[in-house]
């Protein structure tokens, strides 16, 4: 086991030696360090020496991939892309491409990301599964047939009109939370409460649907029709063999997104102010800030690949048939 | 009129995409077990309804997709055509009222007025501040504007009545028809129809058409003479905007899995078939591509379009063709981040079919490699490939507003439902609000995502042997 983890962990080197690359090499495809300085200098009127100036500071005065004016090993750790990667495998981050220290940035928005989306997992988790299991209670029923049909109603709706729907309908005409905020501590409850619930709605059509299908097909096996055999009621047998059964594939699903649950959400974040890594990478792709927007890419490999890892190692608990060697 | 094509790059590749549905019609026509799950397809009611649906919006897409430039005025008799500059469509050309009938500013649905106020002459010389009067919505009724309503009441009935009279025609043409073939009596044959006894789900076909009928014909009376959903920033209209918006939700929902296609295809059936060390390749680029969040890979590949396009401004000659090309790179990008899930797939199922005798035989049979591939392999993962194009395509077309919103979307000068989205944020907020150009994109989104929803899963049931 301890050997499995090792070895996943080493093979993680090269994928994430590859997604440095492949975002290095987007980044850097047309655009120059020239270019970045005079976007960070402001455009008009940026002297050369200006220029030299913001790219030594920054670490951007090397070759980008190659540089053949070094000797020995230098030729490849004298550029830019050893600089500016390498030390992320220790998850030094630096600073961004305005001063200011990623490290502690995502420190500080790491718990603000967290507080949204944890519960966002959690109550969907738990609702998307009840849901789906009473649907699968239902089976070939009205409810049921009601049930599949707001699904798939809700999961063609655009999660944006959630969103904005919700802001208006509760934040604007009911005045029963802020639209959009955040403050630290306990206080954080009321600037959470809408963001959670238009996170887990947004999610409900589509993840029930999924559980329901599996649900299912895990009642069509043999061992559920023997269940029901010797006598046992329904009830029994969905919660303690069925729920048991199912949880393999969905597991697949849930284990992996566990780790990027501190990336935070990209959307809701930022429309609703609070100051997670979501909105952090927002503005850093718009204010074209290579530094972050490379920091987090970086971080959201490693989480992936750690969420990978994860699943693997939650199926030896849930199915005692797996074993990994 | 003289006009001269210029179709734009997605234009050609929607015409492939044509070319290549009509090729696949028809090889599928002549082989029975190809033609079977479709068979399903079109006895299930839900499918025929939103198939109903989506042709609609297919259509409008298609004609929006037919660019050109149109011929001017001569303005002397050297005999020289000289064409605008301005590269329009065909849909463009259709809705040539829509187009034109641009106000100053925002106004409500229906509304013959002005959304703002604002100061105004008087014929005596006072300045008043009032609502003014649009230019074009109601400027058929001239002086007698407060009959607005009553005149929109009249055009709705108008096209109601004509839609519904459209409908009973075409019900009784269809009903003749299959009663001619059925050989049974025309009221026998109603009777089945209205009771839904016809193998084919013609009663669902029937009351689809006629709904689409019936508002298109509402819609064809009033908007000419008014704005149906109002006018944005600008003063375009709204219905205009949104219908103008399929053609960008349809172009990413499908040319995306065009282009990803020969990509997942080539590499799924090879890391199955070959396994060893290409299967080890293949499996490392995809958990690198997997591994990187797509918005940021999205985002930062958008970013590096943006950065060669302010460096190479000469090489676009039209805001239309530099919007065209971020789009097509768009949908390229898109590709690139969704592919992974299919080539798994086609992996999974190809190291599974690798070991069946069929290939085991062809193999002993001295076929090659390529062949076998081809021959034996590509046919029979072809349910997996047209599954997931039918489910990606839904979450494609949301995809789009998303990225709109995180500013990596298509070009803001390009229609489409998310950059109409994204500009409704500061609209709401206004007092009073401007709700119009939201409501009007959202409901469309919603029309089309449900019925490729639906349709995907028809076809889902349909091919997946699973299922069966």
């Amino acid at each position: 086991m301890i050997g499995y983890v090792l070895r996943r962990l080493l093979y993680a080197i090269p994928i994430l030696i590859g997604v440095n690359i492949l975002i290095f090499t987007l980044f850097f495809a047309v655009n120059t360090p020239d270019n970045m300085a005079r976007i960070h200098l402001g455009l008009k009127r940026v002297t050369p020496d200006a220029i030299a100036k913001w790219k030594h500071e920054h670490g951007y005065d090397k070759p980008l991939l190659f540089n053949a004016q070094a000797k020995g090993a230098g030729k490849i750790t004298e550029t830019i892309f050893f600089g500016k990667s390498v030390p992320m495998f220790a998850f030094q981050f630096g600073a961004a491409d305005d001063g200011r220290d990623i490290g502690h940035d995502i420190k500080t928005r790491m718990m603000p990301s967290l507080a949204l989306a944890a519960p966002v997992f959690l109550v969907g988790l738990l609702l998307y599964i009840t849901f789906a299991l009473t649907l699968a209670f239902f089976r070939a029923t009205y409810v049921d047939y009601a049930g599949v049909v707001l699904c798939v109603a809700m999961m063609s709706i655009s999660g944006l009109f959630y969103i904005i729907g919700g802001q208006f309908l509760i934040s604007k005409l009911l005045h029963l939370v802020p639209i959009s905020g955040y403050q630290y501590g306990t206080d954080a409850f009321k600037f959470l409460v809408l963001p959670v619930a238009i996170g887990v709605i947004g999610g409900m059509g589509g993840s029930s649907r999924w559980y329901r299908t599996i649900f299912l097909e895990e009642m069509n096996r043999d061992y559920v029709r023997t269940a029901r055999a010797k006598g046992l009621p329904e009830r029994i047998v969905l919660f303690r063999h069925v729920l048991k059964n199912a949880m393999i594939p969905i597991l697949t699903g849930v284990v992996v997104v566990i780790p990027t649950l501190f990336m935070g959400s990209l959307v809701s974040e930022s429309f609703f102010g609070i100051p997670g890594l979501g909105s952090y990478t927002i503005d850093a792709i718009r204010s074209q800030d290579f530094a972050i927007v490379h920091a987090m890419v970086f971080l959201g490999s490693v989480l992936y690949i750690l969420g990978l890892l994860l699943t693997d190692i939650s199926y030896t608990w849930v199915d005692p048939r797996v074993r990994l060697s | 009129m003289m006009v001269q094509l210029t179709p734009l790059w997605t234009d050609w590749l929607i015409y492939a995409l044509c070319v290549i549905i009509a090729v696949y019609i028809g090889y599928t026509r002549s082989k029975p077990h190809l033609l079977a799950p479709w068979r399903k397809v079109v006895r299930n009611p839900t499918a025929v309804a939103s198939s109903v649906i989506l042709l609609v919006f297919a259509t409008i897409g298609l004609l929006d997709s037919i660019h050109f430039r149109e011929a001017l005025p001569q303005a002397d008799n050297s005999g020289k055509t000289v064409y605008s500059a301005e590269i329009i469509s065909a849909f463009d050309r259709l809705a040539k009222p829509l187009r034109d009938h641009v106000e100053k500013t925002y106004s409500a649905p229906l509304a013959v007025n002005l959304f703002a106020m604002e100061s105004v002459e008087q014929a005596d010389g006072r300045v008043a501040r009032l609502f003014p009067r649009l230019k074009y919505a109601g400027g058929h009724l001239g002086k007698d504007i407060d009959q607005s309503t009553q005149d929109q009441w009249r055009l709705f009935t108008k096209g109601a009545i004509s839609g519904a009279l459209l409908w009973v025609l075409l019900g009784f043409m269809l009903n003749a028809a299959l009663a001619t073939h059925a050989k049974v009596r025309f009221s026998q044959m109603a009777q089945r129809l209205w009771r839904g006894q016809t193998e084919l789900p013609w009663r669902t076909l029937l009351f689809t058409i006629g709904i689409v009928l019936w508002f298109g014909s509402i819609v064809w009376q009033l908007a000419p003479n008014y704005h149906l959903f109002g006018t944005d920033k600008v003063g375009l209209d709204v219905l205009y905007l949104t219908l103008k918006s399929i053609r960008t939700g349809l172009v990413i929902g499908i040319l995306t899995t065009l282009v990803m296609l020969p990509f997942a295809l080539l590499f799924g059936i090879m890391a199955g078939y070959f396994k060893g060390w290409i299967d080890d390749v293949i499996q490392y680029i995809y958990t690198v591509l997997n591994s990187i969040p797509s918005v940021l890979l999205i985002a930062a590949a958008v970013l590096m379009l943006q950065v060669y396009m302010d460096l190479n401004k000469d090489a676009f000659n039209s805001v239309v063709e530099r919007a065209d090309v971020r789009l097509l790179f768009l949908c390229l990008i898109l590709g690139v981040t969704s592919w992974t899930g299919l080539c798994r797939l086609l992996r999974a199922e190809t190291l599974k079919l690798r070991e069946f005798d069929y290939v085991q035989a062809a193999h002993a049979l001295g076929a090659s490699h390529w062949k076998i591939m081809t021959r034996h392999i590509v046919p029979n993962v072809m349910h997996i490939v047209l599954i997931t194009i039918t489910l990606e395509f839904s979450s494609l077309v949301l995809a789009e507003a998303v990225l709109a919103y995180v500013g990596v979307g298509v070009d803001p000068s390009m229609h489409s439902w998310g950059n109409m989205i994204n500009s409704a944020r500061l609209e709401l907020a206004r007092e009073p609000m401007v709700w119009w150009p939201l409501a009007a994109a959202f409901v469309f989104m919603f029309v089309l995502v449900l019925a490729a929803n639906l349709f995907a899963d028809a076809v889902r049931d349909a091919f997946d042997p699973r299922v069966q």
